[in-house]
Protein backbone atom coordinates (compact mmCIF):
# COMPACT_ATOMS: atom_id res chain seq x y z
CA UNK A 1 0.00 0.00 0.00
CA UNK A 2 1.35 3.42 -0.90
CA UNK A 3 0.03 6.73 0.30
CA UNK A 4 0.31 9.66 -2.08
CA UNK A 5 0.51 13.02 -0.32
CA UNK A 6 0.59 16.65 -1.43
CA UNK A 7 4.08 18.18 -1.55
CA UNK A 8 2.77 21.74 -1.14
CA UNK A 9 -0.27 23.92 -0.60
CA UNK A 10 -2.23 23.77 -3.84
CA UNK A 11 -5.63 23.71 -5.48
CA UNK A 12 -6.81 20.46 -7.01
CA UNK A 13 -7.29 21.38 -10.65
CA UNK A 14 -8.05 18.00 -12.21
CA UNK A 15 -8.74 14.53 -10.88
CA UNK A 16 -7.58 12.12 -13.55
CA UNK A 17 -8.33 8.73 -11.93
CA UNK A 18 -11.25 7.26 -9.98
CA UNK A 19 -11.33 4.81 -7.07
CA UNK A 20 -10.96 1.28 -8.40
CA UNK A 21 -8.84 2.29 -11.41
CA UNK A 22 -5.77 0.24 -12.26
CA UNK A 23 -2.69 2.48 -12.43
CA UNK A 24 0.95 2.01 -13.30
CA UNK A 25 4.08 3.60 -11.86
CA UNK A 26 4.29 7.10 -13.37
CA UNK A 27 0.60 7.52 -14.21
CA UNK A 28 -0.92 10.88 -13.37
CA UNK A 29 -3.46 10.63 -10.53
CA UNK A 30 -4.45 14.25 -10.09
CA UNK A 31 -3.14 17.60 -11.30
CA UNK A 32 -2.57 20.24 -8.64
CA UNK A 33 -2.23 23.91 -9.32
CA UNK A 34 -0.12 26.25 -7.24
CA UNK A 35 1.32 29.64 -8.11
CA UNK A 36 0.15 29.48 -11.71
CA UNK A 37 1.88 26.15 -12.23
CA UNK A 38 0.34 22.77 -12.89
CA UNK A 39 1.88 19.99 -10.84
CA UNK A 40 0.95 16.44 -11.83
CA UNK A 41 0.85 14.00 -8.90
CA UNK A 42 2.07 10.62 -10.09
CA UNK A 43 1.61 7.05 -8.93
CA UNK A 44 4.87 5.67 -7.61
CA UNK A 45 3.82 2.01 -7.86
CA UNK A 46 1.63 -0.23 -9.98
CA UNK A 47 -1.70 -0.99 -8.32
CA UNK A 48 -5.32 -0.08 -7.79
CA UNK A 49 -6.59 3.30 -6.57
CA UNK A 50 -8.04 2.09 -3.24
CA UNK A 51 -8.88 5.51 -1.98
CA UNK A 52 -9.10 8.99 -3.50
CA UNK A 53 -9.27 11.74 -0.93
CA UNK A 54 -9.62 14.88 -3.06
CA UNK A 55 -12.00 16.30 -5.60
CA UNK A 56 -11.62 19.10 -8.12
CA UNK A 57 -11.60 22.53 -6.54
CA UNK A 58 -10.31 21.31 -3.15
CA UNK A 59 -7.40 23.04 -1.46
CA UNK A 60 -4.75 20.68 -0.12
CA UNK A 61 -2.11 21.50 2.49
CA UNK A 62 1.44 20.15 2.43
CA UNK A 63 1.30 16.54 3.59
CA UNK A 64 -2.43 16.04 2.98
CA UNK A 65 -3.45 12.62 1.72
CA UNK A 66 -4.39 12.58 -1.95
CA UNK A 67 -4.76 8.88 -2.73
CA UNK A 68 -3.91 5.38 -1.59
CA UNK A 69 -2.59 2.88 -4.13
CA UNK A 70 -2.81 -0.84 -3.25
CA UNK B 1 -1.50 65.94 -14.72
CA UNK B 2 -4.30 63.90 -13.15
CA UNK B 3 -4.39 63.67 -9.36
CA UNK B 4 -5.09 60.01 -8.52
CA UNK B 5 -4.11 56.61 -9.89
CA UNK B 6 -5.74 53.27 -9.16
CA UNK B 7 -3.16 50.49 -9.33
CA UNK B 8 -4.95 47.40 -10.64
CA UNK B 9 -2.39 44.86 -9.47
CA UNK B 10 -0.79 43.28 -6.41
CA UNK B 11 2.53 42.40 -4.78
CA UNK B 12 5.82 43.92 -5.79
CA UNK B 13 4.59 45.71 -8.92
CA UNK B 14 1.75 47.38 -7.02
CA UNK B 15 4.28 48.60 -4.44
CA UNK B 16 6.61 49.75 -7.21
CA UNK B 17 3.95 51.78 -9.03
CA UNK B 18 2.50 53.21 -5.79
CA UNK B 19 5.99 54.44 -4.85
CA UNK B 20 6.33 56.60 -7.98
CA UNK B 21 2.70 57.75 -7.94
CA UNK B 22 3.16 59.08 -4.40
CA UNK B 23 6.62 60.50 -5.15
CA UNK B 24 4.96 62.57 -7.90
CA UNK B 25 2.53 63.97 -5.36
CA UNK B 26 -0.43 61.99 -6.69
CA UNK B 27 -2.90 59.90 -4.73
CA UNK B 28 -2.34 56.13 -4.99
CA UNK B 29 -5.31 53.77 -4.72
CA UNK B 30 -4.71 50.05 -4.24
CA UNK B 31 -7.11 47.20 -4.85
CA UNK B 32 -6.58 43.84 -3.17
CA UNK B 33 -8.01 40.38 -2.63
CA UNK B 34 -8.85 38.81 0.73
CA UNK B 35 -5.62 36.79 0.48
CA UNK B 36 -3.49 39.94 0.14
CA UNK B 37 -4.93 42.18 2.88
CA UNK B 38 -1.70 42.04 4.93
CA UNK B 39 0.74 42.68 2.09
CA UNK B 40 2.81 45.88 2.08
CA UNK B 41 1.23 47.40 -1.06
CA UNK B 42 -2.16 47.69 0.65
CA UNK B 43 -0.72 49.79 3.49
CA UNK B 44 1.53 51.82 1.18
CA UNK B 45 -1.40 53.19 -0.85
CA UNK B 46 -3.35 56.27 0.26
CA UNK B 47 -6.55 54.30 -0.04
CA UNK B 48 -7.24 50.60 -0.57
CA UNK B 49 -10.37 48.81 -1.76
CA UNK B 50 -11.10 45.13 -1.19
CA UNK B 51 -12.03 43.53 -4.51
CA UNK B 52 -13.12 40.08 -3.38
CA UNK B 53 -11.92 36.54 -2.71
CA UNK B 54 -8.43 35.24 -3.43
CA UNK B 55 -9.21 33.61 -6.78
CA UNK B 56 -7.97 36.03 -9.48
CA UNK B 57 -11.22 35.64 -11.46
CA UNK B 58 -13.13 37.02 -8.46
CA UNK B 59 -10.68 39.83 -7.69
CA UNK B 60 -7.80 41.09 -9.85
CA UNK B 61 -9.29 39.76 -13.09
CA UNK B 62 -12.85 40.90 -12.35
CA UNK B 63 -13.12 43.96 -14.60
CA UNK B 64 -16.44 45.15 -13.15
CA UNK B 65 -15.09 45.06 -9.58
CA UNK B 66 -11.93 46.96 -10.53
CA UNK B 67 -13.97 49.61 -12.38
CA UNK B 68 -16.37 49.87 -9.44
CA UNK B 69 -13.40 50.46 -7.10
CA UNK B 70 -12.19 53.24 -9.44
CA UNK B 71 -15.65 54.83 -9.42
CA UNK B 72 -16.02 54.67 -5.65
CA UNK B 73 -12.63 56.27 -5.06
CA UNK B 74 -12.95 58.87 -7.83
CA UNK B 75 -9.74 57.59 -9.40
CA UNK B 76 -8.75 59.52 -12.50
CA UNK B 77 -6.33 57.01 -14.02
CA UNK B 78 -5.70 53.25 -13.96
CA UNK B 79 -2.22 51.67 -13.99
CA UNK B 80 -2.48 47.93 -14.72
CA UNK B 81 1.08 46.84 -13.81
CA UNK B 82 1.94 43.61 -15.66
CA UNK B 83 -0.08 40.40 -15.91
CA UNK B 84 -3.76 40.26 -14.85
CA UNK B 85 -5.59 42.91 -16.94
CA UNK B 86 -2.49 44.72 -18.28
CA UNK B 87 -2.77 43.36 -21.81
CA UNK B 88 -6.53 43.05 -21.93
CA UNK B 89 -7.72 45.36 -24.72
CA UNK B 90 -11.36 45.06 -23.63
CA UNK B 91 -10.52 46.24 -20.12
CA UNK B 92 -8.40 49.12 -21.44
CA UNK B 93 -11.39 50.22 -23.54
CA UNK B 94 -13.76 49.92 -20.58
CA UNK B 95 -11.43 52.12 -18.50
CA UNK B 96 -11.46 54.74 -21.26
CA UNK B 97 -15.24 54.46 -21.70
CA UNK B 98 -15.66 55.08 -17.96
CA UNK B 99 -13.95 58.44 -18.50
CA UNK B 100 -10.64 57.40 -16.91
CA UNK B 101 -7.11 57.60 -18.24
CA UNK B 102 -5.61 54.26 -19.20
CA UNK B 103 -1.90 54.18 -18.39
CA UNK B 104 -0.86 52.09 -21.33
CA UNK B 105 -1.08 51.99 -25.11
CA UNK B 106 -4.23 52.35 -27.19
CA UNK B 107 -6.51 49.27 -26.81
CA UNK B 108 -6.14 48.70 -30.56
CA UNK B 109 -2.33 48.44 -30.19
CA UNK B 110 -2.83 45.94 -27.32
CA UNK B 111 -5.20 43.85 -29.46
CA UNK B 112 -2.97 43.92 -32.55
CA UNK B 113 0.14 42.88 -30.60
CA UNK B 114 -1.71 40.53 -28.23
CA UNK B 115 -2.37 38.06 -31.01
CA UNK B 116 1.07 36.66 -31.82
CA UNK B 117 0.11 35.62 -35.35
CA UNK B 118 -1.17 39.09 -36.13
CA UNK B 119 1.91 40.64 -34.50
CA UNK B 120 4.25 38.52 -36.66
CA UNK B 121 2.44 39.56 -39.82
CA UNK B 122 2.51 43.19 -38.78
CA UNK B 123 6.27 43.00 -38.15
CA UNK B 124 6.90 41.48 -41.58
CA UNK B 125 5.09 44.48 -43.10
CA UNK B 126 7.14 46.87 -40.96
CA UNK B 127 10.41 45.30 -42.12
CA UNK B 128 11.22 43.67 -38.77
CA UNK B 129 12.76 40.19 -39.19
CA UNK B 130 10.69 37.23 -37.93
CA UNK B 131 11.46 33.52 -37.73
CA UNK B 132 9.90 31.31 -40.46
CA UNK B 133 6.37 30.42 -39.36
CA UNK B 134 2.65 30.48 -40.11
CA UNK B 135 0.54 33.41 -41.31
CA UNK B 136 -2.71 32.16 -39.82
CA UNK B 137 -3.87 29.98 -36.91
CA UNK B 138 -3.15 26.25 -37.22
CA UNK B 139 -6.58 24.56 -37.00
CA UNK B 140 -5.58 20.98 -36.09
CA UNK B 141 -2.70 18.61 -35.33
CA UNK B 142 -2.49 17.31 -38.94
CA UNK B 143 -2.04 20.84 -40.26
CA UNK B 144 0.55 21.45 -37.53
CA UNK B 145 2.56 18.48 -38.83
CA UNK B 146 2.33 19.76 -42.44
CA UNK B 147 3.36 23.26 -41.39
CA UNK B 148 6.26 21.93 -39.31
CA UNK B 149 7.57 20.10 -42.37
CA UNK B 150 7.32 23.28 -44.45
CA UNK B 151 8.92 25.51 -41.77
CA UNK B 152 11.65 23.00 -40.90
CA UNK B 153 12.41 21.34 -37.55
CA UNK B 154 12.74 22.11 -34.71
CA UNK B 155 9.57 24.17 -34.31
CA UNK B 156 8.04 26.06 -31.40
CA UNK B 157 4.32 25.44 -30.84
CA UNK B 158 2.50 28.09 -28.84
CA UNK B 159 -0.76 29.84 -28.08
CA UNK B 160 -1.39 32.98 -30.16
CA UNK B 161 -2.94 34.69 -27.15
CA UNK B 162 -0.45 33.24 -24.66
CA UNK B 163 2.30 34.50 -22.43
CA UNK B 164 4.55 33.56 -19.55
CA UNK B 165 5.72 30.42 -21.34
CA UNK B 166 2.43 28.67 -20.57
CA UNK B 167 1.43 26.06 -23.14
CA UNK B 168 4.57 26.57 -25.17
CA UNK B 169 6.89 23.77 -26.24
CA UNK B 170 9.57 22.97 -28.79
CA UNK B 171 9.17 19.92 -31.02
CA UNK B 172 11.87 18.06 -32.93
CA UNK B 173 9.69 15.53 -34.78
CA UNK B 174 6.15 14.75 -35.94
CA UNK B 175 5.05 12.93 -32.77
CA UNK B 176 6.31 15.79 -30.62
CA UNK B 177 4.47 18.32 -32.79
CA UNK B 178 1.19 16.48 -32.24
CA UNK B 179 1.74 16.33 -28.50
CA UNK B 180 2.84 19.97 -28.33
CA UNK B 181 -0.19 21.00 -30.38
CA UNK B 182 -2.64 19.31 -28.01
CA UNK B 183 -0.89 20.77 -24.93
CA UNK B 184 -0.89 24.26 -26.41
CA UNK B 185 -4.55 23.94 -27.39
CA UNK B 186 -5.76 22.95 -23.90
CA UNK B 187 -3.69 25.66 -22.24
CA UNK B 188 -4.73 28.29 -24.79
CA UNK B 189 -8.40 27.74 -24.07
CA UNK B 190 -7.99 27.44 -20.34
CA UNK B 191 -5.60 30.30 -19.66
CA UNK B 192 -6.04 32.74 -22.50
CA UNK B 193 -9.57 32.24 -23.82
CA UNK B 194 -8.15 32.18 -27.35
CA UNK B 195 -7.72 28.71 -28.91
CA UNK B 196 -5.49 29.88 -31.79
CA UNK B 197 -2.16 28.09 -32.13
CA UNK B 198 0.91 29.10 -34.09
CA UNK B 199 4.12 27.41 -35.15
CA UNK B 200 7.45 29.02 -35.87
CA UNK B 201 10.99 27.80 -36.33
CA UNK B 202 12.63 27.20 -32.98
CA UNK B 203 16.01 28.86 -32.65
CA UNK B 204 18.27 26.63 -30.58
CA UNK B 205 21.11 28.08 -28.53
CA UNK B 206 19.54 31.49 -28.83
CA UNK B 207 19.56 34.36 -26.40
CA UNK B 208 16.34 36.05 -25.40
CA UNK B 209 16.98 39.78 -25.72
CA UNK B 210 14.35 42.47 -25.51
CA UNK B 211 14.29 46.19 -26.26
CA UNK B 212 12.58 48.74 -24.01
CA UNK B 213 10.65 51.30 -26.02
CA UNK B 214 8.69 54.40 -25.08
CA UNK B 215 6.01 55.84 -27.35
CA UNK B 216 5.97 59.53 -26.46
CA UNK B 217 3.02 61.90 -26.21
CA UNK B 218 4.09 63.62 -29.46
CA UNK B 219 3.74 60.32 -31.34
CA UNK B 220 7.46 59.55 -31.70
CA UNK B 221 8.97 56.26 -30.46
CA UNK B 222 12.35 55.91 -28.74
CA UNK B 223 14.37 52.85 -27.67
CA UNK B 224 16.10 52.70 -24.27
CA UNK B 225 18.50 49.80 -24.73
CA UNK B 226 18.17 46.05 -24.30
CA UNK B 227 17.75 43.46 -21.55
CA UNK B 228 19.09 39.92 -21.83
CA UNK B 229 16.56 37.47 -20.37
CA UNK B 230 18.17 34.16 -21.34
CA UNK B 231 18.31 32.63 -17.85
CA UNK B 232 14.96 30.83 -17.88
CA UNK B 233 13.23 27.79 -16.42
CA UNK B 234 10.06 26.46 -18.08
CA UNK B 235 10.35 29.34 -20.60
CA UNK B 236 10.00 31.80 -17.73
CA UNK B 237 12.65 34.35 -16.88
CA UNK B 238 14.67 34.09 -13.66
CA UNK B 239 17.57 36.51 -14.18
CA UNK B 240 17.93 39.46 -16.54
CA UNK B 241 20.85 41.76 -17.28
CA UNK B 242 21.70 44.82 -19.28
CA UNK B 243 23.64 45.32 -21.47
CA UNK B 244 23.50 41.84 -23.00
CA UNK B 245 26.91 40.13 -23.03
CA UNK B 246 25.93 38.55 -26.35
CA UNK B 247 24.98 41.63 -28.35
CA UNK B 248 27.64 43.64 -30.17
CA UNK B 249 27.39 47.35 -31.00
CA UNK B 250 26.35 46.81 -34.61
CA UNK B 251 23.62 44.28 -33.73
CA UNK B 252 22.38 46.52 -30.90
CA UNK B 253 21.97 49.40 -33.31
CA UNK B 254 19.91 47.26 -35.72
CA UNK B 255 17.75 45.88 -32.89
CA UNK B 256 17.00 49.31 -31.44
CA UNK B 257 16.05 50.61 -34.90
CA UNK B 258 13.78 47.59 -35.51
CA UNK B 259 12.10 48.04 -32.11
CA UNK B 260 11.34 51.67 -32.95
CA UNK B 261 9.83 50.55 -36.30
CA UNK B 262 7.76 47.93 -34.43
CA UNK B 263 6.39 50.58 -32.08
CA UNK B 264 5.68 52.98 -34.93
CA UNK B 265 3.83 50.26 -36.85
CA UNK B 266 1.13 50.17 -34.15
CA UNK B 267 1.21 53.85 -33.16
CA UNK B 268 2.57 52.81 -29.77
CA UNK B 269 2.27 55.09 -26.75
CA UNK B 270 3.76 54.49 -23.33
CA UNK B 271 6.22 51.83 -22.17
CA UNK B 272 6.48 48.64 -24.19
CA UNK B 273 8.93 45.85 -24.85
CA UNK B 274 9.94 44.22 -28.11
CA UNK B 275 11.15 40.69 -27.40
CA UNK B 276 13.61 39.09 -29.82
CA UNK B 277 15.66 35.93 -30.17
CA UNK B 278 19.32 36.53 -30.87
CA UNK B 279 21.75 34.14 -32.55
CA UNK B 280 24.95 35.31 -30.83
CA UNK B 281 27.29 33.51 -33.24
CA UNK B 282 25.68 35.06 -36.31
CA UNK B 283 24.98 38.36 -34.50
CA UNK B 284 21.47 38.32 -35.92
CA UNK B 285 17.95 38.46 -34.46
CA UNK B 286 14.27 37.76 -35.08
CA UNK B 287 11.17 39.34 -33.52
CA UNK B 288 9.42 37.15 -30.96
CA UNK B 289 6.58 39.22 -29.53
CA UNK B 290 5.73 42.59 -28.12
CA UNK B 291 4.61 43.17 -24.54
CA UNK B 292 2.33 46.17 -24.43
CA UNK B 293 2.94 47.10 -20.78
CA UNK B 294 5.61 47.68 -18.16
CA UNK B 295 7.87 44.64 -17.97
CA UNK B 296 8.74 42.77 -14.74
CA UNK B 297 12.44 43.41 -15.35
CA UNK B 298 12.14 47.15 -16.08
CA UNK B 299 14.28 48.10 -13.01
CA UNK B 300 17.56 47.14 -14.68
CA UNK B 301 16.85 49.63 -17.47
CA UNK B 302 16.10 52.22 -14.79
CA UNK B 303 19.40 51.43 -13.06
CA UNK B 304 21.54 51.97 -16.16
CA UNK B 305 19.63 54.97 -17.56
CA UNK B 306 18.65 56.72 -14.33
CA UNK B 307 15.11 57.07 -15.72
CA UNK B 308 11.98 56.21 -13.71
CA UNK B 309 9.91 54.35 -16.31
CA UNK B 310 6.69 54.50 -14.29
CA UNK B 311 7.03 58.28 -14.10
CA UNK B 312 7.39 58.40 -17.90
CA UNK B 313 4.27 56.21 -18.26
CA UNK B 314 2.26 58.65 -16.14
CA UNK B 315 3.61 61.69 -17.99
CA UNK B 316 2.91 60.20 -21.40
CA UNK B 317 -0.63 59.22 -20.36
CA UNK B 318 -1.19 62.82 -19.25
CA UNK B 319 0.04 64.09 -22.63
CA UNK B 320 3.18 65.57 -21.15
CA UNK B 321 6.80 65.34 -22.35
CA UNK B 322 9.13 62.83 -20.70
CA UNK B 323 11.41 64.01 -17.88
CA UNK B 324 14.76 63.32 -19.57
CA UNK B 325 16.59 64.47 -22.67
CA UNK B 326 19.28 61.82 -23.02
CA UNK B 327 19.02 58.13 -22.19
CA UNK B 328 22.52 56.81 -22.79
CA UNK B 329 22.88 53.65 -20.62
CA UNK B 330 25.89 53.53 -18.27
CA UNK B 331 27.25 50.61 -16.26
CA UNK B 332 25.75 47.15 -15.83
CA UNK B 333 22.63 45.97 -14.00
CA UNK B 334 21.31 42.49 -13.15
CA UNK B 335 17.93 41.42 -11.76
CA UNK B 336 17.33 38.19 -9.84
CA UNK B 337 13.70 37.13 -9.45
CA UNK B 338 13.39 35.75 -5.96
CA UNK B 339 10.68 33.09 -6.19
CA UNK B 340 8.94 31.04 -3.51
CA UNK B 341 10.10 27.76 -4.99
CA UNK B 342 12.59 25.04 -4.25
CA UNK B 343 15.96 25.82 -5.84
CA UNK B 344 16.50 22.37 -7.30
CA UNK B 345 13.32 21.43 -9.16
CA UNK B 346 11.76 24.92 -9.13
CA UNK B 347 8.46 23.65 -7.67
CA UNK B 348 6.20 26.16 -5.87
CA UNK B 349 6.65 26.59 -2.13
CA UNK B 350 3.90 28.74 -0.60
CA UNK B 351 4.00 29.33 3.14
CA UNK B 352 4.52 31.84 5.91
CA UNK B 353 7.50 34.19 5.80
CA UNK B 354 9.02 33.83 9.27
CA UNK B 355 12.16 35.86 8.58
CA UNK B 356 12.68 38.50 5.90
CA UNK B 357 15.91 40.49 5.99
CA UNK B 358 16.84 42.42 2.87
CA UNK B 359 20.43 43.13 1.88
CA UNK B 360 21.52 46.74 1.82
CA UNK B 361 24.59 48.23 0.25
CA UNK B 362 26.09 49.94 -2.71
CA UNK B 363 24.34 49.24 -5.99
CA UNK B 364 21.51 47.16 -4.46
CA UNK B 365 17.82 47.74 -5.19
CA UNK B 366 15.07 45.50 -3.84
CA UNK B 367 11.53 45.63 -5.22
CA UNK B 368 9.67 43.47 -2.70
CA UNK B 369 6.07 42.34 -2.59
CA UNK B 370 6.19 40.77 0.85
CA UNK B 371 7.48 41.42 4.34
CA UNK B 372 8.19 39.36 7.46
CA UNK B 373 5.02 37.75 8.82
CA UNK B 374 3.21 37.67 5.47
CA UNK B 375 1.81 34.45 4.07
CA UNK B 376 2.56 33.53 0.49
CA UNK B 377 -0.57 31.86 -0.86
CA UNK B 378 -0.86 29.46 -3.82
CA UNK B 379 -3.22 31.76 -5.74
CA UNK B 380 -0.70 33.95 -7.56
CA UNK B 381 2.71 33.73 -9.18
CA UNK B 382 5.70 32.86 -6.96
CA UNK B 383 7.55 36.19 -7.27
CA UNK B 384 8.51 37.43 -3.80
CA UNK B 385 10.93 40.20 -4.70
CA UNK B 386 13.28 41.41 -7.39
CA UNK B 387 16.87 41.71 -6.24
CA UNK B 388 18.63 44.17 -8.55
CA UNK B 389 22.28 45.15 -8.55
CA UNK B 390 24.20 47.84 -10.35
CA UNK B 391 27.94 48.15 -11.01
CA UNK B 392 30.27 50.18 -13.20
CA UNK B 393 30.79 47.04 -15.31
CA UNK B 394 29.68 43.39 -15.37
CA UNK B 395 32.33 42.05 -12.97
CA UNK B 396 31.42 44.75 -10.45
CA UNK B 397 27.71 43.96 -10.80
CA UNK B 398 28.43 40.24 -10.28
CA UNK B 399 30.41 41.03 -7.09
CA UNK B 400 27.56 43.14 -5.71
CA UNK B 401 25.15 40.33 -6.65
CA UNK B 402 26.99 37.69 -4.64
CA UNK B 403 27.16 39.92 -1.58
CA UNK B 404 23.48 40.81 -1.83
CA UNK B 405 22.38 37.19 -2.29
CA UNK B 406 24.46 36.13 0.73
CA UNK B 407 22.77 38.81 2.82
CA UNK B 408 19.17 38.18 1.77
CA UNK B 409 17.60 36.08 4.54
CA UNK B 410 14.19 34.57 3.91
CA UNK B 411 12.99 31.80 6.20
CA UNK B 412 9.77 29.86 6.58
CA UNK B 413 9.48 28.79 2.96
CA UNK B 414 11.79 27.62 0.23
CA UNK B 415 13.21 30.21 -2.14
CA UNK B 416 15.44 30.02 -5.20
CA UNK B 417 18.20 32.15 -3.56
CA UNK B 418 20.54 29.09 -3.41
CA UNK B 419 20.08 28.69 -7.16
CA UNK B 420 21.49 32.20 -7.68
CA UNK B 421 24.66 31.28 -5.80
CA UNK B 422 24.92 28.23 -8.03
CA UNK B 423 24.40 30.44 -11.09
CA UNK B 424 27.08 32.93 -10.03
CA UNK B 425 29.50 29.99 -9.80
CA UNK B 426 28.61 28.70 -13.25
CA UNK B 427 31.31 29.15 -15.88
CA UNK B 428 28.87 29.87 -18.73
CA UNK B 429 27.04 32.52 -16.75
CA UNK B 430 30.13 34.26 -15.45
CA UNK B 431 31.68 34.23 -18.93
CA UNK B 432 28.44 35.69 -20.30
CA UNK B 433 28.29 33.12 -23.09
CA UNK B 434 25.05 31.49 -21.91
CA UNK B 435 21.79 31.08 -23.83
CA UNK B 436 18.21 30.02 -23.01
CA UNK B 437 19.33 26.40 -22.51
CA UNK B 438 21.60 27.29 -19.58
CA UNK B 439 19.37 26.22 -16.67
CA UNK B 440 18.52 22.88 -18.29
CA UNK B 441 22.22 22.22 -18.83
CA UNK B 442 22.99 23.16 -15.21
CA UNK B 443 20.39 20.67 -14.01
CA UNK B 444 21.71 17.95 -16.35
CA UNK B 445 25.32 18.34 -15.12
Amino acid sequence: MAEVRAEMVANVWKVVVAEGDQVEDGDTLVILESMKMEIPVLAEDDGVVARLDVSEGDVVQEGDLIAVIE
Amino acid sequence: MFESVLVANRGEIASRVIHTVRAMGLKAIAVYSEADAELPFVAEADEAILLGPAQPAKSYLDQARVLEAARRTNAQAVHPGYGFLAENAEFAQRVIDAGLLWIGPDPLAIARMGDKINARNLMIEAGVPVSPGVWEPVPDADTAVEEAARIGYPVMVKAAGGGGGIGMSAAHDEAAVRKAYETARTRAERFFGNPDILLERYVERARHVEIQILGLADGSVIALGERDCSVQRRHQKIVEETPSPGVGAELRERMLAAAVRAGEAVGYRGAGTVECLVDPAAQDFVFLEMNTRLQVEHPITELVTGIDLVEQQLRIAAGEPVSFTSAEPRGHAIEFRVYAEDPQRFLPSPGEIKVWEEPVGEGVRIDAGYAEGNTVTPFYDPLLAKLCVYGADRPAALRHAQAAIDNFRIEGLKTNLPFFTELLGDAEFTAGTYDTGLVDRMRAR
